[in-house]
């Protein structure tokens, strides 16, 4: 059965702007993002979304629904009650460019941060072999669609933008895990996870983990075991004498962080 | 010549609500504090106590009281033998097992996520702005502390051989043959909800095989992963119950103890 919805929209660009109240026709099965097609289509010619795929692959159309991180292709408007009025906002962490449409590039600049996979040397092309359980950790983690949801829901930006500097979010720690946990990468990349892209900020709150819509285990599979290795290398004082007295092999050396200064 | 001008800076949405959830976002870490601090306190009350800690008839010992390895401890009830004469009131008789026992559970990767959302609000919820003016999560004294806690794992396994021995211990009955009563039983399901949080730690994940990046290589040491990883993913379902199980082991005990009522016994 089709019903009027009440929806609060976010309008506005460079940050100033504010809720604005329509009234869109729903019918039954539809998603978040159809509704807000229909009032783009009918009342608001002008309103800006950014979408592509609608159907939760390609991560384009994250917004705040309700105040909570969502994709709006993958959000039925039957999770909702047909009386109630639904607020929809650009993602808070990202600089709006125009009303639900925010800049990410925060996360492109920091993706060319990470350094690239790094494979020995000397296996040739072709000839490294690996088994399906050596990288099925790191397979979980290219899941991802790169929604950006986690980096948006993640406290230690989003409530402290002076963080943005030092700390990386878990959407690119979870990539230096991936790379870490690789049997065929050769790079240490354990320092630079704790001193150039911030996993010390992290308190694993888990609101990546929630808001992740290919329920990728991000806390307790990526950014957990990273810790436990970042303390392995850094804090543990039996392991640092386990190197002192050469007992533990030493480790690969740490790469450098591309534009970097030293 | 054309002319240019630059782009507008661009900022954030400038929404002053907290957050725009309606949900009740600050019910689940409303009853975590709540139920944390009734856990707190109650343990707190009997540790200083000193009395009705062990059942001398069955053998049971309450885990707030393993190992009692002081002079006062009630006969037969310490299973380490005693260590050390007498204690100051402001000591409890575990203190050899209780502050790595307390370590473990501060420094634990479920719990961090459980009182800092509760008690430190940082966030309370997700989307639901924290309080504080400034953050730096664990990068420095004293939550960077909270890398050892590998160490505390590794103590809170000898705690749990200590705790596995009590229940031993509880299968004896008043004439030290086998018996079976209800405190046996509830002091069981406490160790074994204890080993299931305790060998479900993030940092036994590590340690088992975590480390590792070629599981193929280590197929024993994959295999055991993959058991602690079940219980991992359980890791907040164990912690909560074997936090339930320890206070009602407890006060079992300390119930019977007091006489204020019988142990039904199964056998002997």
């Amino acid at each position: 059965m089709a019903y009027q919805a009440a929806l609060r929209v976010w309008r506005g660009d460079h940050g100033q702007g504010d809720l604005t109240p329509y009234t869109v026709e729903v019918n039954e099965g539809e998603v978040v993002l159809d509704v807000l097609h229909r009032l783009q289509a009918s009342q608001a010619n002008d309103l800006a979304i950014r979408w592509n795929c609608k159907a939760g692959k390609c991560g384009s159309c994250s917004m705040e629904i309700n105040g909570r991180p969502r994709l709006a292709c993958m959000t039925r408007m039957s999770t909702f009650a047909e009386d109630e009025v639904l607020t929809i906002t650009p993602l808070r962490t990202f600089p709006v460019i125009r009303d639900l449409v925010t800049d990410v590039s925060f996360n492109y600049a920091k993706a060319r941060q990470i350094p690239s996979f790094t494979p020995d040397p000397s296996v040739g092309l072709g000839e490294f072999r690996m088994q399906q359980v050596d990288v099925q950790r790191s397979q979980e983690f290219r899941k991802c669609i790169e929604c950006y949801l986690c980096q948006n829901v993640c406290h230690v930006i989003r409530d402290h933008p002076e963080n943005e500097r030092p700390f990386a979010g878990p959407r690119f720690l979870m990539r230096i895990a991936e790379l870490e946990m690789h049997p065929a990468d050769t790079a240490d990349r354990r320092d630079i996870a704790q001193d150039d892209f911030g996993l010390g900020y992290c308190n694993i709150t888990k609101c990546c983990t929630e808001v992740c819509p290919e329920h990728i285990k991000i806390t307790d599979n990526a950014l957990i075991p990273m810790k436990e290795r970042v303390a392995g290398r850094k804090y543990d004082p039996v392991v640092w004498l386990g190197s002192k007295i050469s007992r533990r092999p030493r480790s690969a050396g740490t790469p450098k962080v591309p534009g970097k200064q030293t | 010549m054309t002319q240019t001008t630059d782009a507008p800076a661009k900022t954030r949405a400038q929404i002053s609500q907290k957050t725009l959830r309606t949900d009740p976002w600050w019910r689940s870490p409303g009853i975590t504090a709540v139920l944390l601090a009734i856990w707190v306190i109650y343990a707190t009350v009997h540790v200083f106590i000193g009395h009705y800690y062990w059942v001398p008839q069955y053998h049971y010992l309450t885990p707030f009281y393993s190992p009692c390895v002081s002079g006062e401890c009630v006969p037969g009830s310490s299973s380490l033998g005693v260590w050390i004469g007498s204690l100051p009131p402001i000591i409890p008789y575990a203190f050899v097992s209780l502050p790595f026992v307390l370590g473990f559970r501060l420094s634990c990767y479920y719990y961090r996520r459980a009182y800092y959302r509760a008690f430190w609000r940082a966030p309370a919820a997700c989307a639901v702005r924290e309080p504080h003016a400034k953050y730096t999560g664990e990068t420095r004294f004293p939550l960077l502390g909270q890398n050892l806690h590998r160490y505390f794992f590794w103590a809170a396994v000898l705690v749990g051989i200590l705790l596995t021995y009590d229940v031993a211990q509880a299968f004896r009955g008043p004439n030290g043959n086998f018996g079976l009563g209800l405190g046996t039983l509830i002091m069981l399901a406490n160790v074994i909800l204890v080993w299931g949080y305790t060998l479900g730690c993030h940092s036994c994940r590590h340690i088992t095989a975590g480390r590792l990046n070629n599981f193929s290589k280590h197929p024993v040491r994959y295999w055991i992963w993959t058991r602690v990883s079940w219980l991992n993913a359980r890791h907040m379902q164990f912690a909560w119950a074997s936090l339930g199980t320890l206070m009602l082991t407890d006060l079992y005990i300390w119930l019977v103890a007091a006489g204020v009522f019988n142990d039904p016994r199964i056998f002997n």
